[in-house]
C-alpha cells in the first residue's frame, strides 16, 4: 500500500550508488509507525529528494515503535523528524515536509533551484 | 458501616511518598501516587534538587525505580552536581534504579515543515520507564520545548496529552516549571497539571536568603497551607513544619539543678525539668548570660555535655567574661563537655541556622543547648519566620529530650512580659530579669514569670553578681514600693535609725516618768516634812494649850480651895455652932 512498508525491515533505502562522498546526502527519517503523518512525510521526502538530489542521496526510516532506542541519538521529539546527516551541518526538519519550500530551506537546499 | 468506611479508605487517595524530610507530613503521605505534580519556582529555588530527591528516595527507601528527563542539564553535569548531596546516582543507574535522560533541543537546527506530533518524546520516555520498570518520572523542565519549537498550538495540545498518558501509565511525576510574571509557570503549565502544585521559593530579605515551599493546591486530599522554609544542605532537601513533628515528646520528671541555688529554691528548691525549655529574657545587661553560663558550669559538673550557641560574642570573650564572676568554663571545653558555636545570625538565612543546629545536635549529641540570645536573628528576618523557627528548634529540642535555654533580649520600651520573638507559649519555665532603676541607680532583679509544672517562688529577688558568681537576694518590699541596692540597704538604715529613736523615745519616757515619780516622791515628802513640822508645832501648841488649861484649872482648883478652905471653915462654924 505504501513505499514504506517494504522497506522498514531494511530501513536503509538507496535509490542509486553515490557518486561521491563529498556529494553524498543522508537522511534520515523519524517516524513512529504508519501513521498518516508519517505517510505524508515520506512520499513528501522522496518527491523532494527526485526532484533536488536525484542520485547522491540515501534515505534512512527509523521506526521508533520498533526501536525506541534509536530516538536518543538523534534527540527526536517531534515526529516525523527528518534528519540531514551529511552534509553537516547536521539539521533538522520535522513536521510532514509538506511545505516544501521550507524543507528546500532546512535541507539548505534552497540555492539549487 | 464499616463497610462504608472501607469504601472510604479504598476511595481515598493513594500517595507516593517522597523521603523527603517533613513534606510527607505536610501533605499527610506525600504526592499523589500515579499522578502529576506541578512543582514550580524561581531559578535557583531548587525544583530539580526536589524531582532529584523524590526519585533516590523513592529508588533507595521504597523500591519505586524513576526516570529523570532532563531539558536543561546533562547527564554528567546531573550525577556531579547531586553528588554534592551525597547522591550517588551513577551507582543508582547501574542496578537499574535510576534512568537519566537528557533531552536537547536546539532551535537553530529546527525546521519546521507541516503537521507534526511528539510521539518521539513519548517513546523515549515511554523506553525509559519500560526499561528499568519506573514508578516516579521527572521532566524538568519541559518548559525548555517551548523554546525548541516554535508551534505552540501542538506543543500544549501535546503537553496536555503527555500528561494524560503518564496518568494512564500510573507513574507518579514531577513536572517543573519556571514561575512566571503573573502565572505560577511561565508557559501556564498549571493548566495541565491540575492534581497537585507545589510552589519553592527562594527570597532575599534583609540580605538573607531563605527557601520557601508551599503546597498551593492537592486535589483529593488534606496539607499544609503555610508556607514552609526549608533547607538543603549536604543531606539534601528537608521541609520541617511544626506541625509534622505534633506534641508528643516524652517527658521526664528529672530536675537538675540551674546551678544556682538560690534560684533552685525558688523553683521548689529542686530547678529546671529534664527536658524542659527555659527562657530568660531581659534588658541589656541584666545578666542573661552569666545564668546561662552557671547553668552549664552546673551540668559540665555533673558530667553533662552542653552546647552553647553563642550568636553575640566569641567562646573566649565569653569565657573571660565569665571568670570575672568566677565561673571558669574552659576546663569543660577542654574536657568536652562543652562545645561552643559561635555564628553571626546574619552569617546565613534561618534555615541554614536550622540546619546548623540540627547538624551540630546530632553530631554532639549533647543534654542542654543554650542559645545566647535567640532574638538578634530578627536583625535579619521577619518575626514569623524567626517564631517558626524557633519553634521548629524547640521541638526538635524536645523530641530529642534535651533541655534548652534561651536568652532573649528585651527591648526597653516594649512590655517586659512580650519576648520579641514570640516563642512565649512554647516555654516551660520563664525567668525574666529586669533592671529597676532607682534614685539614679540601677540594679537588677530577677523573678519566675511561669515555670509549668511546679510550685514556683513568686518573689522578685534582687540579682547580685558577684565575684563568685550570681547572687540572689530578698528584696526589700515594703509599704513605700519595693527596693533595691543602696535603696535597699538605705531604707533598711533608715528604719533601723527609726527603730533606735523609737527605743530611745520610750527610754526618755519612761526616764520622765521616773524623774515625775520622783518629783512627785520628793513633793510628798516636802509636805510629809511640812506636814509632821506643822503637826509637832500644832501638838505643841495644843500641849502648851492643854497646859494653860491645865495650869488655869489648877490655879482655878487652888483658888477654889483657897476659897472652900475659907467657907468650909464657915460652914464648920456653923455646924458646930447648932
Amino acid at each position: 500500500m505504501n513505499p514504506m512498508n517494504d522497506k522498514s525491515e531494511v530501513k536503509t533505502k538507496r535509490k542509486k550508488p553515490p557518486k561521491a562522498e563529498a556529494n553524498r546526502w543522508v537522511l534520515r527519517l523519524y517516524v513512529a509507525g504508519q501513521s498518516p503523518k508519517a505517510l505524508t512525510a515520506f512520499a513528501n521526502l522522496k518527491k523532494i529528494c527526485e526532484e533536488q538530489l536525484e542520485g547522491k542521496y540515501s534515505i534512512e526510516v527509523i521506526d521508533l515503535l520498533i526501536n525506541p532506542q534509536l530516538g536518543n541519538e538523534d534527540q527526536i521529539l517531534a515526529l516525523p523528524t527528518l534528519v540531514r546527516k551529511l552534509p553537516v551541518p547536521v539539521r533538522k526538519i520535522i513536521g510532514d515536509l509538506s511545505d516544501t519550500e521550507r524543507v528546500l530551506v532546512g535541507l539548505d537546499l534552497f540555492h539549487v533551484d | 458501616m464499616k463497610k462504608a468506611e472501607q469504601a472510604l479508605s479504598r476511595a481515598t487517595l493513594q500517595k507516593s511518598p517522597t523521603g523527603i524530610q517533613g513534606f510527607d507530613e505536610i501533605t499527610a503521605g506525600g504526592l499523589p501516587a500515579g499522578r502529576p505534580t506541578l512543582v514550580c519556582g524561581s531559578a535557583g529555588c531548587g525544583k530539580t534538587l526536589f524531582g532529584i530527591e523524590f526519585l533516590v528516595r523513592g529508588a533507595t527507601l521504597y523500591n519505586e525505580p524513576g526516570v529523570f528527563m532532563s531539558f536543561e542539564e546533562t547527564n554528567d553535569e546531573l550525577i556531579k552536581n547531586v553528588a554534592s548531596l551525597g547522591f550517588d546516582l551513577e551507582d543508582l543507574i547501574k542496578h537499574k534504579k535510576i534512568a537519566l535522560d537528557h533531552v536537547h533541543i536546539e532551535r537553530s537546527e529546527i525546521e519546521e515543515t507541516g503537521e507534526y506530533d511528539l510521539e518521539g518524546l513519548f517513546i523515549r520516555l515511554g523506553y525509559a520507564i519500560d526499561s528499568i520498570g519506573a514508578k516516579r518520572v521527572v521532566l524538568d523542565t519541559i518548559e525548555s520545548l517551548f523554546a525548541g519549537l516554535p508551534n505552540q498550538l501542538i506543543l500544549r495540545a501535546e503537553l496536555r496529552r503527555l500528561f494524560r498518558w503518564l496518568k494512564e501509565k500510573e507513574v507518579t511525576a514531577i513536572i517543573t516549571g519556571e514561575r512566571g510574571e503573573e502565572t505560577l509557570t511561565r508557559q501556564g503549565l498549571e493548566e495541565y497539571v491540575s492534581d497537585c502544585v507545589i510552589m519553592l521559593d527562594h527570597r532575599v530579605t534583609e540580605q538573607t536568603s531563605t527557601r520557601r515551599l508551599r503546597v498551593i493546591k492537592y486535589r483529593g486530599s488534606l496539607h499544609g497551607t503555610n508556607e514552609y522554609p526549608f533547607l538543603i544542605d549536604e543531606t539534601g532537601f528537608s521541609v520541617l513544619p511544626v506541625t509534622s513533628l505534633g506534641l508528643e515528646h516524652k517527658v521526664s520528671n528529672e530536675r537538675i539543678s540551674s546551678g544556682i541555688t538560690e534560684l533552685d529554691k525558688m523553683l521548689e528548691g529542686k530547678g529546671y525539668y529534664r527536658g524542659s525549655t527555659v527562657l530568660v529574657s531581659g534588658t541589656a545587661g541584666v545578666g542573661k548570660t552569666s545564668l546561662a553560663a552557671h547553668f552549664a558550669e552546673a551540668a559540665c559538673k555533673r558530667g553533662e555535655r552542653v552546647l552553647y550557641f553563642c550568636f553575640e560574642e566569641s567562646p573566649s570573650q565569653l569565657m573571660r567574661n565569665m571568670r570575672s564572676i568566677g565561673i571558669n568554663l574552659e576546663p569543660w571545653v577542654h574536657k568536652g563537655l562543652l562545645q561552643f558555636h559561635a555564628t553571626r545570625p546574619t552569617f546565613y538565612g534561618l534555615e541554614m541556622h536550622l540546619a546548623v543546629t540540627h547538624k551540630a545536635v546530632n553530631a554532639y549529641k549533647p543534654e542542654i543547648v543554650i542559645m545566647d540570645p535567640i532574638n538578634t536573628f530578627i536583625l535579619g528576618d521577619t518575626e514569623n519566620e524567626v517564631k517558626s523557627m524557633l519553634m521548629r528548634i524547640v521541638d526538635f529540642l524536645k523530641g530529642n529530650q534535651i533541655t534548652a535555654l534561651f536568652t532573649s533580649l528585651t527591648s526597653s520600651e516594649s512590655a517586659l512580659e512580650s519576648s520579641d520573638v514570640g516563642i512565649s507559649s512554647l516555654i516551660d519555665t520563664w525567668l525574666l530579669l529586669r533592671d529597676i532603676e532607682l534614685n539614679g541607680e540601677r540594679n537588677r532583679g530577677m523573678y519566675v514569670l511561669k515555670s509549668r509544672g511546679m510550685a514556683n517562688s513568686n518573689q522578685i529577688r534582687e540579682f547580685i553578681l558577684t565575684d563568685t558568681g550570681v547572687k540572689l537576694r530578698e528584696v526589700y518590699a515594703g509599704a513605700n514600693g519595693v527596693l533595691t541596692g543602696s535603696a535597699r540597704i538605705a531604707q533598711e538604715a533608715h528604719e533601723n535609725a527609726g527603730l533606735l529613736r523609737q527605743k530611745q523615745d520610750i527610754e526618755r519616757k519612761r526616764r520622765e516618768l521616773e524623774r515625775k515619780r520622783k518629783v512627785m516622791e520628793a513633793r510628798v515628802a516636802a509636805l510629809h516634812a511640812e506636814f509632821k513640822s506643822q503637826e509637832s508645832e500644832a501638838l505643841k501648841n495644843l500641849e502648851a494649850e492643854q497646859e494653860i488649861i491645865r495650869l488655869q484649872k489648877r490655879n482655878k482648883m487652888e483658888m477654889a480651895a483657897n476659897r472652900k478652905s475659907v467657907t468650909e471653915k464657915r460652914k464648920t462654924k456653923k455646924h458646930t455652932k447648932p
